[in-house]
């Protein structure tokens, strides 16, 4: 039995670390949440330059030809430093679409200017609140031409394409559709997390090239889902860490009633709590990666899972660093709510728990795993 | 990244599965569970789990970490777990060496001198002696050092007087491990001694304990001027505490979540009963539940899978290990509520009859209350967690540095 990282990919992951405490402390991602920037420009050509963007990518196009458990350290990371970048939907769902659904030519096309930064990638399922279930897609697309609204549409006013979800002639599938071509109308909406920044995209006899098989969009949906699904669990673990860390250095030097905060069994076993949610929120992220990295039979369990509990770990620990440092914990001054927007949006990017556990009993009885 | 046994694992574990294939016959659906918790092992049991256990010693699967010149197998915690994987997978009498092989036996063979080792191990291991553990009282459990037993020197004995509780299977075991009192004027944790103490000595009385699922797994133990031989003394005068720490080291090492019932037992129970006229499979809020309780579980079982890697890479896994315990029989607890609640007005019943295949949870529920109380309860294994995986600050004690005769008790219990 070795269900762990190896040597060389937790190098990599601290390779990966360094990199972002030089490039990426907190003060980045405040920097980016309190100004009109949408990202950071200079972090997104580093990571580039490091290989990340192209890390799954095969050499022959561009790429570093990485397999996803290298991926998924250099997600952890990107998660823990809250890295202000549109990491997430270019490489785990745009390039993820590619490479799995894209045509050679589409390959060619679009993968070499993916690994090297030139262009950002996105995703453009939802179209109003609630869940989005694919029969919910209003979207048309007829005769190549794209028609519809979609919103929110994460990093939807800063990408340069999307895979876009549709009703075709052959019922609901994925297009890829030009963000920067006519027919495209983007207004930024209000972020939860503004160091993330969300969008509004009517798209008005849009050009669309099809992904993958005409009419199979709600089966092609799912996998990636899966597969951003693993790869967003290590962002949440990564983030969920940098929150318990957070609060456990803080309640240590705070004192009161003459003795550091973390002395006291309301505050300690709280942290045991914590870690126990974060640890499992870690094994089950790694039982995603492991399913991720060629043993698909057990993805479909695997994600859900592993995005369960990445969410509910998050969420609990980015409400309990609030809770843990009082009063400074809710100013603006103090990072607790940057961890605590984080999460939501985190929580909220692939569609809610909630739907996630819905998704998880179906395939539960399906398979009849215990 | 993988959950393959190495090359050396896999003939390992082919070697186990031989020996086993040639002396026990595989467990099926209908043959009771190997765990009796709460059971009350009576003498058919036990004689049959002494033969299996002779059987295993003679061939060398009876201890398997332990050194060869003591009859173990001088084998890897690895290799232990995957004999344990094994030997679950047939049919075999309940276990009820447990504390002798996981707790007893590695204390011995930590502070033990060579005559003990001698006279209590081959013996311990052969199945042939059962050993039981005398360490909590009624006003000493998770306060262990507050144990108020005495010891009193005479001659080359000491005379034992006092009440022990929660002994598992006192009543059929010929030797126990016994933590006692012999200074109260010292603090706390100085004044304690380690003994092995014969369980048919005079003035041993064993009573049952009836546990609020009607079982008699616990026993409660009344010393009465008990002899024991200054030779049956572990360890120095005034280092019992130490000893129990190597003892109790080891029994959160053999505590596992078990006995909580699975999620695919509870899909079957939403499928068979109703929520607005459709199984409850369907109902969302059930759904919902289901979800969450499936993930902790494979959380558990995943965490084990990465301690298990660490066994395999011959790390040592650490208080770490607590969180399987800590988590997975919260989880139980909560399943077998929720089961209950799914079956509607029903959920008042306990008749293994007439409500077949639902009152199984009504038995967990009534068990695991227990799970999270044995081996440290939840609120210790929290501590333990955050004093020796976080290193937060240790409690302040009321009665550090205190004489023990000057310590503050409550009122008498009952």
């Amino acid at each position: 039995m070795n269900f762990d990282f190896s040597d060389d990919q937790k190098l990599l992951q601290q390779t990966a670390r360094d990199f972002l405490e030089e490039h990426s402390p907190l003060a980045v991602c405040r920097e980016i949440l309190e100004s009109d920037q949408p990202y950071k420009k200079e972090l997104w050509r580093g990571a580039a330059e490091m290989g990340w963007q192209g890390a799954v990518i095969p050499e022959e196009y561009g790429g570093a030809g990485f397999g996803h458990l290298e991926l998924a350290m250099i997600a952890e990371e990107i998660g823990r430093a809250l890295a202000p970048i549109p990491f997430g939907p270019s490489v785990y769902f745009f390039t993820e679409a590619i490479l799995r659904a894209g045509t050679d030519a589409q390959k060619k096309k679009y993968l070499p200017s993916l690994a090297n930064g030139d262009a950002i990638g996105t995703f453009a399922l939802a179209e109003k609140p609630g869940q989005n279930d694919v029969e919910a897609v209003a979207a048309k697309v007829s005769a190549g031409k794209l028609s519809g609204t979609k919103m929110p549409v994460i990093d939807g006013d800063i990408a340069t394409l999307a895979v876009v979800a549709a009703n075709g002639d052959k019922g609901l599938s994925l297009y890829v559709v030009d963000l920067t071509g006519k027919g495209v109308t983007r207004k930024p909406l209000q972020s939860f997390d503004p160091s993330r920044s969300m969008a509004q995209i009517d798209f008005d006899d849009a050009p669309a090239e099809l992904l993958g098989q005409e009419g199979h969009g709600a089966e092609l949906t799912a996998r990636l889902l899966d597969r951003a699904a693993v790869l967003t669990a290590f962002e949440q673990l990564g983030a969920a860490q940098a929150c318990f860390d957070g609060t456990k250095e803080f309640t240590l030097g705070r004192y009161a009633f003459g003795r550091p905060v973390a002395s006291f069994q309301a505050i300690k076993h709280r942290l045991a709590d914590m870690w126990c949610e974060l640890e499992l929120a870690r094994s089950n992220a790694y039982y995603g990666a492991w399913a991720l990295s060629g043993y698909e039979p057990e993805l479909g369990v695997a994600a859900c899972i592993a995005r369960i509990q990445a969410s509910e770990a998050l969420n609990l620990l980015s409400e309990e660093m609030i809770q843990m440092h009082g009063g400074v914990g809710y100013t603006w001054e103090y990072d607790c709510h940057l961890f605590y927007r984080r999460a939501k949006v985190l929580a909220a990017l692939l569609g809610s728990p909630a739907a996630w556990k819905d998704k998880l009993v179906d395939r539960i009885e399906a398979g009849d795993s215990d | 990244m993988d959950f393959n046994d190495t090359p050396e694992e896999a003939a390992f574990r082919a070697e186990a599965r031989a020996w086993l294939d040639a002396n026990a016959k595989l467990r099926g659906p209908d043959d009771a569970p190997a765990d009796v918790l709460g059971e009350r092992a009576g003498d058919k049991i036990i004689k049959a789990a002494q033969a299996w256990q002779k059987k295993k010693a003679d061939a060398g699967w009876a201890c398997l970490t332990w050194p060869k010149e003591y009859g173990g197998r001088g084998a890897t915690a690895i290799q232990s777990v995957i004999w344990n994987q094994e030997e679950a997978r047939y049919n075999t009498p309940p276990n009820i060496f447990g504390i002798g092989l996981g707790m007893c036996g590695p204390t011995i063979l930590t502070h033990g001198t060579a005559k003990q080792k001698e006279q209590w191990i081959p013996q311990l291991l052969s199945g042939e002696k059962i050993w039981c553990q005398l360490f909590s009282e009624p006003a000493a459990g998770s306060d262990l050092a507050g144990l108020r037993s005495t010891a009193v020197r005479d001659g080359k004995d000491w005379i034992v007087n006092g009440q022990k509780i929660w002994t598992t299977g006192a009543h059929f075991c010929h030797w126990g491990i016994l933590v006692v009192r012999h200074d109260a004027t010292v603090a706390k944790h100085s004044g304690l001694t380690y003994f092995v103490v014969d369980m048919h000595a005079k003035g041993i009385e064993v009573r049952p304990i009836t546990q609020i699922n009607g079982g008699q797994g616990f026993n409660e133990v009344f010393f009465t001027d008990v002899r024991i031989p200054d030779a049956n003394r572990l360890s120095e005068i005034g280092n019992g505490w130490a000893v129990a720490l190597t003892t109790l080291m080891n029994e959160r090492a053999s505590i596992g979540g078990g006995g909580g019932g699975s999620v695919s037992d509870l899909i079957k129970l939403a499928r068979r009963v109703q929520i607005g006229g459709r199984p409850a499979i369907e109902d969302n809020a059930v759904r919902q539940q289901i979800a969450r309780f499936y993930t902790r579980n494979k959380g558990v079982k995943m965490t084990g899978s990465r301690t298990l890697s660490a066994l395999s890479q011959g790390k040592t896994p650490g208080p770490e290990s607590s969180l399987g315990k800590l988590v997975g029989a919260k989880n139980a607890q909560e399943m077998a509520a929720f089961a209950i609640e799914l079956q509607g007005t029903s959920g008042m019943l306990n008749d293994p009859v007439e409500t077949s295949g639902l009152a199984e949870w009504q038995a967990r529920y009534l068990a695991i209350p227990g799970l999270r109380i044995a081996g440290g309860t939840d609120e210790i294994l929290r501590n333990i967690i955050s004093e020796r995986v976080l290193r937060l600050p240790p409690e302040s004690r009321a009665d550090k540095g205190m004489a023990f005769k000057d310590i503050p008790t409550g009122p008498p219990s009952r």
